[in-house]
């Protein structure tokens, strides 16, 4: 994904290199209502979208600014809004609408600390769960954890990308510590980076099937105005769009739903490991706190303890391979997470008790160290020993 | 040098983060990795306001800074709460005209009437953070002087450029008399 060319170094900070990679992958319709730590997005993208001919609305809250969202989609834009904590929950019931509805769109949220209104200035990893399970019923989620600022950028064009290959929202789950740190980025040029434009049906509108599923399991789709007539209902529908009621329809749709993600897990989801090969305690941590998990590693093995790391990329889906490889060759494995231990579960569910799994949880306001990687891995060498 | 931590603290509305975009900017000018930071509080002003700047020439992990090895404490309560947090052969530049209860320290440490400058040599109290800069980058060269010029004059307003220019030599100039009084 990342592009070779690169343009000159600059300060950015995620939040505003997130707003650079949604102009770039081609979002045209941004509808939101402001909230720390994510209001760098929308305030971006208010000030870019209009000199391009794209679109900001401030609506009312976030239930109407997603409910925005899908209908600017459904018309033909690539469209995206940006939340946190309190916003994201309220979100939930229409991202379920698109994940329905096959509607792409892309939903960034910048964690903070919860639950409820919490601490609006402050950092969290509390949304890992709610991402996967926060809209009710079964449904297909694809999530990805930016660590730095470049990736920001690579991300969110990869989020545009995938919301509008697969036809479903997909969710941007930065931090506070990524979404507002300025760090040194180099950005590609707009050219070199790929975009993905939704397939559209080839069809006559007499013919047409809205929510027959193409060879890859996803529909073609035409935009409202393009001259194909549709339904688009949260209710169970067949192929035609329209509601059926029978639960014979519900279980080939849904099925679908979750096949067309499922499918392509081994493309979507990803890890990056550092120093694995050798590791005798491998820490598994995402976002900013894989920043000093990796700071760690390189401490830790000045003193001559054999420490590496597994960050995956995609928090949904979960990179298991990654896991599955360090759970084989390390004597423990450490999830280092800011909140009480969520991503711990899907370590735990695929270690499946080859390496024991030991959590390292902070929910002071307080980026987790380098230091308390450290002293967490000698606390569970002596453990293990 | 292989990595260098700033901590800027005062109270909101002094411009430190402004400030610390601008020495990471000054940073990159060099060619340097430089991350930046920050903690406010949910006010917009009067709260306590930090900023915290990474500069090194090699890849910046961990973005927070711990010890750091320069504070910059623009008020009595900042200075109470991070200059302790600074190495002990570190170095402390403080706002005299905010700090009239210095700390003990081991290290290097300025009084400088940053503020005053500001208001009575550059006419304006507002470029306090700009001849914060100048005192810094004077006494610590952690940026090139020309790469801090450039930086400042990109961030600031246009019809500012002069005073910040100004600001910013004042500061410099705060930096070389307190070198020279060091070296007699």
């Amino acid at each position: 994904m990342a592009a070779k060319t690169k343009c000159k170094a600059q300060l950015l900070s995620g939040n505003e290199a997130c707003v650079q990679g949604a102009l770039v992958a081609g979002i045209r319709f941004f509808a939101g209502y402001p909230i720390t730590p994510s209001t760098e997005v929308a305030e971006g993208l208010a000030e870019e979208l209009p000199k391009i001919g794209g679109r900001f609305i401030q609506m009312e809250d976030e239930i109407a600014s997603m409910g925005a969202v899908i209908g600017a989609s459904l018309a033909g834009l690539k469209s995206m809004t940006a939340t946190s904590g309190p916003g994201f929950s309220l979100k939930q019931e229409n991202i379920g609408f698109a994940a329905m509805t096959e509607v792409p769109c892309v939903v960034v949220n910048v964690q903070r600390y919860g639950p409820s209104t919490g601490l609006p200035t402050s950092p969290a990893q509390g949304d890992i769960m709610q991402a996967r399970w926060g809209t009710h019923g079964d449904h297909p989620v694809v999530a990805l954890m930016p660590a730095s600022v470049r990736e920001t950028f690579d991300l969110t064009v990869e989020a545009v990308n995938l919301a509008e290959e697969l036809r479903t929202p997909v969710i941007i789950l930065l931090d506070e510590v990524v979404g507002h740190m300025r760090e040194r980025v180099e950005l590609p040029a707009a050219e070199d980076v790929e975009l993905f434009n939704r397939v559209k049906p080839t069809e006559s509108p007499d013919t047409f099937l809205p929510y027959k599923p193409a060879a890859n399991l996803v529909p073609p789709m035409p935009a409202y105005g393009d001259g194909y007539r549709f339904h688009a209902t949260g209710l169970v529908h067949d192929e035609t769009g329209f509601p059926c009621g029978k639960g014979a329809d519900g279980n080939t749709l849904v099925r679908r739903l979750q096949a067309k993600v499922e499918q392509r897990q081994p493309k979507i989801a990803r890890a990056e490991t550092f120093q694995t090969e050798d590791a005798e305690i491998v820490i598994v941590a995402a976002g900013s706190v894989a920043r000093s998990a990796r700071a760690a590693v390189k401490e830790a093995r000045a003193q001559g303890i054999k420490l590496g790391l597994v960050r995956p990329i995609t928090a949904w889906p979960f990179p298991e391979e990654a896991i599955d490889s360090v759970a084989q060759t390390a004597k423990a494995l450490i999830v280092a997470e800011m909140n009480l231990g969520q991503m711990i579960l899907e370590v735990e569910r695929i270690a499946a008790g080859r390496a024991p799994v030991f959590g390292l949880n902070r929910i002071d306001a307080e980026l987790i160290t380098p230091e308390d990687i450290i002293v967490r891995a000698q606390e569970v060498t002596n453990n293990v020993r | 040098m292989k990595k260098l931590e700033l901590r800027l603290s005062g109270f909101g509305g002094q411009g430190l983060i402004t400030a610390g975009i601008i020495l990471a900017e000054a940073a990159i000018l060099d060619g340097k990795n430089a991350v930046q930071s920050q903690s406010y509080g949910p006010e917009a002003r009067g709260g306590a306001s930090k900023a915290e700047v990474i500069i090194s020439s090699e890849e910046i992990d961990y973005p927070k800074v711990g010890q750091a090895d320069l504070c910059l404490a623009m008020s009595q309560q900042a200075c109470d709460k991070y200059a302790g947090n600074t190495q002990p052969n570190g170095v402390l530049v403080l706002d005299s005209g905010y700090v009239k209860n210095p700390p003990e320290f081991s290290g290097k440490m300025y009084s400088v009437p940053i503020t005053e400058i500001a208001t009575s040599e550059v006419g304006r109290n507002i470029v306090a953070n700009i001849v914060a800069l100048g005192v810094i980058a004077g006494v610590t060269n952690v940026v090139t002087r020309e790469s801090l010029e450039t930086a400042v004059l990109d961030r600031v307003p246009p019809h500012t450029k002069d005073l910040n220019k100004k600001a910013l030599a004042a500061g410099y100039e705060s930096a070389k008399n307190l070198l020279q009084r060091e070296g007699e």
